[in-house]
């Protein structure tokens, strides 16, 4: 009976401590800037890129995974797995793509993928164990897309970090963005070129408690 | 034609949010914008959100949705109300959802004193 309760003490122990790694998902709108971060974040920890990035929206279209990155600053260490996902839109057209030089087969498949990429972004939402909303700072913060992807980390529960990217663009407001969400951390980076990136650690450190 | 579709909160009330959904897209889908009284949960917007994206086809484009606050007091608000839906009182419940198809609505433009719903056809008047 003793080792049965010494393995049901370690096996429930286990159960609760204090995950080694987590799992860290960008979310955000399409071209917000999310995989330009994830970029930026594997070229600093582990020294290669995650996914390609483009000016024309719904360039990641599936999610892209990178695990085991660990971050070391001032004695803190988080490790996570990096999840970056497709931008959520409410609608998509494939006349875009045209517009954007693409050839009508290629649009259409794009827009075909593209909509599969939203819809598992939003399926995977439930697995984040905390979440970076990377919004574009030269945009209206108050879109329901941005809403609805906040408001429902907030229904579960997890925890955010609000990033405001492209703050190296003129008609960038940091200010509107933590306007708009007050209660959450908000950073302003160029994930594009590393403006404030260290601001970006030291706060995930702290969204993550670690 | 532009259509607008006033749907009361007792009329979804009672649904699960799984019909709710359906018959939001169902009246979005019919070329319609949909005036509906109250807001979704931001769960059941993530799910209208996921199930318009496996809607959208060559005809189907998507949505636009926004979401406005009504204060009682903002009468200039309610008479536009009235003018645009004729003569129907939305009591005292608060909170307006707007969602449209995306290729009727280019713009949704919210503003806390007066509503500008930009269409097509007001563009197209504007041109005129």
């Amino acid at each position: 009976m003793g080792l049965f309760t010494n393995f049901l003490k370690r096996f429930l122990k286990n159960l609760f401590k204090k995950k080694k790694e987590i799992k860290l998902g960008l979310y955000g709108p399409p071209n917000s800037g999310k995989t330009t971060l994830a970029n930026k974040i594997t070229m600093d920890w582990i020294g290669e890129e995650m996914g390609n990035v483009s000016t024309i929206p719904h360039e990641t279209r599936e999610i892209q995974i990178k695990e085991q990155i660990r971050i070391k600053s001032k004695g803190k260490e988080l490790t996570f797995n990096l999840v970056d996902t497709p931008g959520i839109a409410t609608q998509i057209d494939y006349e875009d793509f045209l517009k954007a030089g693409l050839k009508e087969k290629q649009a259409k498949r794009r827009a075909k993928e593209a909509t599969k990429g939203v819809i598992d972004a939003i399926k995977w939402l439930d697995d984040m164990d905390a979440v970076v909303v990377v919004l574009d700072s030269t945009k209206d913060p108050y879109s329901q897309v941005n809403i609805t992807i906040i408001g429902n980390l907030e229904a579960r529960k997890i925890p955010v970090l609000i990033v405001a990217n492209k703050i190296d663009l003129k008609k960038s407001d940091i200010k509107k963005v933590q306007a708009a969400f007050p209660q959450y951390d908000v950073v302003g980076i160029s994930a594009k070129y590393g403006k404030h990136i260290n601001d970006f650690y030291e706060t995930l450190f702290k969204v993550t408690n670690r | 034609m532009l259509t607008l579709q006033f749907i009361p909160h007792s009329e979804i009330r009672d649904l699960s949010s799984e019909k709710k959904i359906h018959k939001l897209l169902r009246v979005v889908k019919e070329e319609k914008i949909v005036l509906l009284e109250g807001k979704l949960s931001s769960s059941e917007k993530s799910e209208l959100i996921r199930k318009t994206m496996e809607e959208i086809d060559d005809r189907f484009k998507g949505i636009e949705i926004e979401e406005l606050d009504i204060d009682k007091k903002d009468k200039a608000f309610l008479d536009k109300i009235r003018t645009i839906l004729i003569n129907f009182i939305l009591g005292s419940r608060k909170g307006l959802t707007i969602i449209g198809p995306a290729t009727i609505i280019k713009e949704i433009k919210k503003d806390p004193d007066k509503i500008q719903l930009f269409t097509e056809e007001t563009r197209k008047k504007k041109k005129r």
